[in-house]
């Protein structure tokens, strides 16, 4: 066996890889992303692999593969998972051809997600099965059992993973992989096409399933009894916070240790629970376990009454919550860090259309959504009032046209979405403000990339995951399609800023439907900042009166000190140019290149 | 006794490639590693930190407030914010470099330039190396994160591993002769 050093997401890979799988999907997010770069970097040649425009339609070209007989897998991050739940539920009902099986990656702490969701709960719900690796060893086995279950009890798997397991790197014990064939493909309308009179036959047959599958987890190698057995305390725990526990605990415990949770093994926990008189579950985010287990009638269990259900575990706060360690001792010094929030990069091309919607705060409502424009909230660019979800930068501003006419607000509502995330959903959003004549503009960064998670392909790009040619889907092709007057589509560089300007001044001016459709590549692309190599401004400190204008557009490369703007070396400069258009008395100017 | 490390620093600066050199090398000495990095959003200049752990037997990956052996700081100002994860009796490794935030730069917040001596009033095992300056020295101020490798591993007393052969795999080709002299500096920094 083979022992690598692997992350949560590549031990995932590796093992789908193994499983003999042959289709993988999925929409990029954090912190999943990795899971399909891994199979497209390294398993393309056995593996069929892309990334969808959303995370539903990944989940329906695994679904799709696996009616067909093909072993079929797809990833996403838990917020993804919303999107995908419409096929994930009916396929619970229908089950599989080949195995079916996803990640859910849950970001406890909203290290990078707009809210920290316990998907857990979506494998009762959907009626799916569902496994929780708690290292990357357990990843990697733990996919390879997902699709042997899938295929056993005829159900889709979930693999349910968080930030910690996905971005923690351990070591992994590796195989080869296993050639599966591919399942015969036989039309089953009374299984798979989910009409009422067949959804109404497949649910006894999903219940009853369950109920086997439950029993397989009563006594199966993914759940197991560890630890001290004549131990005064009993810990129920899956996922890292059975890692958390053994740290804390040790050999001064006994655990029940969760991979398989649904079906949750009701027997299996019913005898461990039955033995302890101090029975902990040690759960991170909502009591998924420690409800159920109440539910079997061991009122005595302690959970979430000390263990907060908010925000990321570790070792330490179980410490304090269940023992009577004292608090840990460290330094104090009465002096703050300064805040450092991730921030648009040098050169990058939202910074000029962010600076203008600053300079348009009296004419428009800025609406935002999920990218590296999210980072264009923050002072003194202000870029944007609230945010939701992928594509509700548009389709929420149709709503909120309506709420500011009824209360006489005369602005206009700005609504933005990113490339990548006009494909994921937004596009369904730009046709409803076609449709109903909204009177907002829709904004459409297009900056050839899915930036924010690390640089993945998407239909708008000119290659695919698996790095092959692919063709590209315009844009403003597809703006134009909606019917909407060629006068109220604007296509702007958003680092001219007069252009800019002008785009949003006529958008503001019309009543109805306006869209701008910003375009200038992402400058961390590579053939990008080959192409900006030696290019840089510099500010001529004798003729910089200190104005300050050229800090409005908040580039960590310029610095201010001494009454005098300059550039900071090294800081990544990409001669871009804007802060050059912000001065007033000429002393930047762009050079190089 | 397993021991932990945390890496703080500000996106960009490398942390990662470090943390991979010192995951490999501690597994080369057989002792049980986990290694948790978070980014997403932390890159774009944001604060990044990264966790390593060691010990026989390892099992959570992430560390607590008041738990750290030793931190090791990229930039002057994240040493102070990650302060409270130190345990009490160990080590603080930091360069000097200041970099400035856009709050910073905007003048919506100020930049503590007196944090080392404030640190140096509380913690006992402070040591404030000039990695950057080093790395800019031998050829790329990139290598400021192998400088401050070789500090760590004289901190730790992690001697043992091959380093050197490390460095050499993990860095680029052309790279690996200033990589090589950015780490024996970083060693010898008192």
């Amino acid at each position: 066996m083979d022992k690598k050093m692997l992350s949560g997401n590549e031990a995932i890979a590796r093992g789908v890889y193994e499983a003999g799988c042959h289709v993988a999907a999925a929409y990029p997010g954090t912190p999943s992303t990795e899971i399909l770069e891994n199979i497209g970097e390294h398993y393309k040649k056995d593996i069929y692999c892309q990334w969808a425009c959303n995370e539903k339609v990944a989940f329906e070209i695994a679904s799709g593969a696996s009616i067909g007989g093909a072993r079929a897998f797809c990833a996403f991050k838990h917020v993804g998972m919303n999107v995908a739940t419409d096929p994930i539920f009916t396929m619970g009902y229908a089950g599989v051809n080949g195995g079916l099986v996803f990640v859910s990656a849950d970001d406890p702490g909203c290290h990078s997600s707009q809210n920290e969701q316990d998907n857990r709960y979506y494998a009762p719900h959907a009626k799916i099965g569902m496994v929780e690796p708690s290292d990357s060893q357990e990843c990697r086995d733990y996919a390879m059992a997902a699709f042997r279950l899938s295929e056993q009890f005829d159900i889709p798997v979930m693999i349910r993973m968080t930030t910690r397991v996905c971005h923690s790197k351990s070591m992994v014990a590796c195989g080869e992989r296993q050639e599966v064939p591919v399942r015969p493909y036989e039309r089953k309308t009374e299984k798979f096409a989910l009409l009422p009179a067949v959804a109404r036959a497949r649910h006894p047959q999903r219940e009853a399933s369950l109920a086997r599958m439950e029993e397989y987890a009563n006594d199966c190698p993914l759940n197991r009894v560890e630890g001290n057995p004549d131990a005064a305390i009993g810990i129920i725990t899956s996922g890292i916070s059975y890692q958390h526990a053994r740290e804390v605990f040790g050999d001064d415990a006994c655990y029940l240790k969760l991979g398989l949770t649904y079906p949750l093994p009701r027997k299996l926990i019913s005898g461990f629970a039955a033995r302890f008189k101090t029975l902990y579950v040690i759960e991170e985010n909502d009591p998924y376990l420690e409800t159920a287990v109440k539910a079997l009638g061991f009122g005595h269990v302690v959970g979430k009454e000390k263990i907060p259900i908010c925000g990321e575990l570790n070792a330490e706060i179980i410490r304090q919550a269940l023992t009577d360690a004292p608090a840990p001792e460290t330094y104090h010094v009465d002096a703050e860090a300064p805040a450092r929030p991730p921030a648009m990069c040098a050169g990058c091309p939202h910074r000029g259309f962010f600076y203008t919607i600053s300079r348009n705060l009296k004419r428009i409502v800025p609406v935002g959504d999920i990218g590296c424009y999210a980072l264009g909230i923050n002072a003194p660019l202000n870029g944007f009032d609230y945010s939701i979800c992928m594509g509700s930068g548009i389709s929420s501003t149709i709503g909120l046209a309506q709420a500011l006419k009824r209360q006489g607000d005369p602005r206009k509502v700005l609504g933005m979405v990113g490339d990548s995330t006009f494909f994921h959903s937004g596009i369904n959003s730009l046709i409803d403000v076609v449709a109903a004549d909204a009177n907002v503009i829709a904004c459409i960064l297009d900056n050839s990339i899915t930036a924010m998670t690390g640089h993945q392909q998407n239909p708008g790009t000119r290659y695919n995951l698996m790095g092959e040619p692919s063709p590209v889907i315009d844009i403003p092709d597809m703006v134009k399609g909606t019917g909407l007057a060629p006068e109220r589509i604007r296509i702007v560089d958003p680092l001219d800023l007069p252009a800019m300007e002008a785009a949003i001044r006529d958008g503001a001016a019309v009543t109805g439907p306006f869209v701008i459709i910003t375009r200038r590549p992402c400058v961390l692309i590579k053939e990008v900042a080959r192409a900006n190599a030696g290019k840089k401004c510099v500010i001529d400190p004798t003729k910089c009166v200190g104005c300050k204008l050229c800090t409005r557009i908040a580039c960590p490369a310029i610095s201010f000190a001494g009454g005098k703007a300059s550039i900071t070396e090294g800081s990544g400069c990409t001669g871009c140019g804007l802060c050059a258009s912000m001065c007033r008395s000429g002393a930047i100017t762009k050079v190089g290149g | 006794m397993v021991k932990r490390i945390l890496l703080v620093g500000v996106g960009g600066q490398g942390t990662i490639l470090i943390s991979k050199i010192l995951s490999a090398g501690l597994a080369q000495l057989g002792y049980d590693v986990k290694m948790s990095e978070i980014h997403g959003m932390s890159q774009r200049g944001g604060s990044v930190t990264t966790q390593i752990k060691y010990g026989d037997k390892v099992y959570a990956p992430n560390l607590g407030l008041g738990e750290a052996d030793i931190i090791i700081s990229f930039e002057k100002s994240e040493a102070l914010r990650a302060l409270p994860y130190l345990k009490k009796g160990g080590s603080i490794i930091t360069d000097e470099r200041e970099i400035y935030s856009v709050p910073v730069l905007t003048g919506a917040c100020a930049y503590p330039h007196d944090a080392l001596e404030r640190l140096q009033a509380v913690v006992p095992r402070l040591m404030v190396i000039r990695a950057a300056e080093k790395a800019e020295a031998l050829g790329n101020i990139k290598a400021q994160n192998i400088v401050l490798l070789g500090a760590l591993v004289r901190a730790m007393g992690l001697e043992q591993a091959d380093w050197h052969a490390l460095i050499a795999q993990m860095v680029p080709p052309k790279a690996v002769a200033m990589n090589l002299a950015a780490y024996d500096a970083g060693y010898a920094m008192e």
